[in-house]
């Protein structure tokens, strides 16, 4: 067991609006961690600190720390190229750019600098082949992504993710968006990249959280309220905010 | 008492959603004729207009009047029989192109700077100048030109100023506007989840710009470039303030040339109906009718293409 992210004091403004609340927490290496709560407590936001993709948004602030191996992703020296690379995020509305199949995985590599026609057909392929889509596509791989359904997009989203070989992957209610069946494949793929990728998932269904996740924290009101083991969590949680909102009270 | 009343009114909507009431069909039935007889009268003007324009452009040649190997000639000389408008053919396609093709990096640019790099203040400043420069009336972009373009070129450049290079500064000012507005509205189409999704893998704002928006957004942002070449193709007046007017051909920067509008709309007054004179101007109006319709064509052909990949 090891620590891959530790998240120290970590405060984060809209402007004046504080969204996140002194968070404490330890993301640990190849374990998928969940976070739940009602909706605009923070989930989205604490995932985009961890890529700081806030930084996109004007007037934001933030205080305290967010390590990933060691490095505080917040100091001076960072460099948000390389933290993007290596933490890689997944949306919860499948986005895959209006391009071919081939183009929207090799697009990562590309922008590193990664040119090489073999080399990126042998990312394609092993790609597509670990986001499970490899069977259903390798005959249309200059054919337009957007003619895929959601949830093969969603896991074209996830390949092209993997194209940049990060280390972290980050998703927002990737399955929000997805049928029953999509959902399931995802889960089945989560679970399976969780042996080479620490993987932070944002989603609203207790069910999804209680099946794929190893460690579940509970926000509320920008606040982590209760982080655990999550069989735990689900089972005997210790605070009673944490039982009222699992057990459907509110939110 | 009171659940009583509400059913009954509830009873006589539910009758009414039935079946329309007959004022509804009339103001429907009345809506669709004056759309219909006013789609009609458009039809019908344009067919006309094409169709004189056809006629009277064609009859020049099919009277035996003037050859075709004459009109499309280089030798212009009206007062000996000789028509060629190959000089001002070339010279509208020359001029419009070049124009084109110095406003497409700048008009794009701009696009870019208002869409993705500052879309606060670069929109405060630049969206009202495009507004302002659509709005200048041509005669004035000519008038600008001819006192002090033309000038301008004549001290600093060489020649009389008139000619080829004054036509593309002129019009390549005038056609700006279109392709920036063109492409503005094409980068903002493209939704902001491909942006954030480009930066999430570690693309910087411009490898975002030059390798995905740019891509994903050329044929919408061609389809700019073209409509400001049909703008500049059948502009008349500006141009021909500026370019000296003389029958030459478009080949030299400095030199005075003639486009087709240029030519129809200095002779036009001078010319008798009928003559052979005259039915050549026709001639020249049925190329730049056809020239404009391929564009449309063109133009209709990369927004398809662009409905395709989005
Ligand atoms: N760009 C923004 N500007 C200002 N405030 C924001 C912005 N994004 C989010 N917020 C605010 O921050 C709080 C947390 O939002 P966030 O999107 O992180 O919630 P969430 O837990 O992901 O909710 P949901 O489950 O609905 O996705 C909310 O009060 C929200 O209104
Ligand atoms: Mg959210």
């Amino acid at each position: 067991m090891s620590e891959k992210i530790v998240v120290r004091d970590f405060n984060l403004y809209y402007g004046e609006k504080q969204a996140l609340i002194d968070n404490n927490l330890i993301i640990e290496r190849n374990k998928v961690t969940a976070l739940i709560g009602p909706s605009g407590c923070g989930k989205s936001t604490f995932l985009r600190s961890i890529n700081r993709m806030n930084d996109l948004i004007p007037g934001v602030r933030t205080s305290g720390t967010i390590e990933i191996d060691g490095q505080n992703i917040y100091g001076e020296e960072q460099d948000l190229v390389l933290l993007r690379k290596n933490v890689g995020m997944v949306f919860q509305q499948p986005n895959p750019f209006p391009l071919s199949i081939y183009d929207n995985i090799a697009y990562g590599p590309r922008i590193h600098g990664f040119n090489d026609k073999k080399k990126l057909d042998e990312i394609v392929e092993t790609t597509l082949k670990q986001a499970n889509l490899w069977e259903e596509v390798k005959d249309r791989l200059h054919t337009s992504a957007l003619g895929l359904s959601g949830g093969q997009q969603q896991r074209l989203v996830i390949a092209r993710v993997l194209a940049v070989q990060p280390d972290v992957i980050l998703m927002d209610e990737p399955a929000s968006a997805l049928d029953p069946i999509a959902t399931e494949r995802l889960e089945e793929l989560i679970d399976y990249l969780k042996k080479s990728y620490t993987i932070v998932i944002v989603t609203h269904n207790m069910q999804q959280a209680a099946r794929v996740s190893d460690m579940t924290a509970f926000y509320l009101n920008g606040e982590i309220i209760e982080y655990t083991e999550t069989n735990l969590l689900f089972t005997n949680p210790s605070d009673q905010r944490t039982e009222d909102y699992i057990s459907g009270r509110f939110g | 008492m009171e659940a009583k009343e509400n059913r009954e009114r509830t009873d006589s909507l539910s009758e009414s959603l039935k079946k329309p009431l007959p004022k509804i069909l009339r103001a429907e039935r009345r809506g669709r004729v004056l759309t219909y007889v006013s789609s009609w009268v458009l039809i019908l003007i344009l067919f006309s207009l094409i169709m004189f324009i056809t006629s009277k452009g064609s009859s020049t040649f099919l009277d035996g009047e003037v050859q075709l190997a004459n009109f499309f000639s280089t030798t212009w000389n009206p007062g000996e029989y000789q028509f060629g408008a190959l000089s001002f053919i070339l010279g509208s396609l020359i001029v419009s192109v070049c124009a084109a093709l110095v406003s497409a990096p700048l008009g794009i640019g701009a696009a870019i700077f208002m869409t993705e790099i500052a879309p606060n203040w670069g929109r405060k400043i630049l969206q009202p100048a495009t507004e302002i420069l659509v709005g200048i009336p041509s005669v004035v972009y000519g008038f600008i030109g001819l006192s002090v373009i033309v000038p301008f070129i004549r001290e600093n450049v060489g020649g009389l100023g008139f000619g080829l290079l004054a036509g593309i500064i002129v019009l390549s000012i005038m056609i700006l506007p279109t392709i920036v507005s063109v492409s503005v509205d094409t980068l903002q189409a493209v939704p902001n989840h491909i942006r954030q999704g480009s930066i999430a893998l570690g693309a910087t704002r411009w490898q975002t710009i030059s390798r995905l928006l740019i891509r994903t957004s050329l044929p919408g942002l061609m389809t700019g470039v073209v409509l400001g070449m049909a703008r500049a193709f059948g502009e008349a007046l500006a141009v021909q303030m500026v370019i000296g007017n003389a029958p030459n051909l478009p080949f030299q920067l400095l030199e005075p040339m003639s486009t087709l509008t240029s030519v129809i709309t200095l002779n036009m007054g001078n010319t008798v109906q009928g003559s052979a004179y005259q039915d050549v101007l026709w001639s020249m109006a049925l190329v730049l009718l056809l020239m404009t319709l391929l564009f449309i064509v063109l133009i209709r052909w990369m927004t398809k293409r662009s409905d395709l990949s989005s």
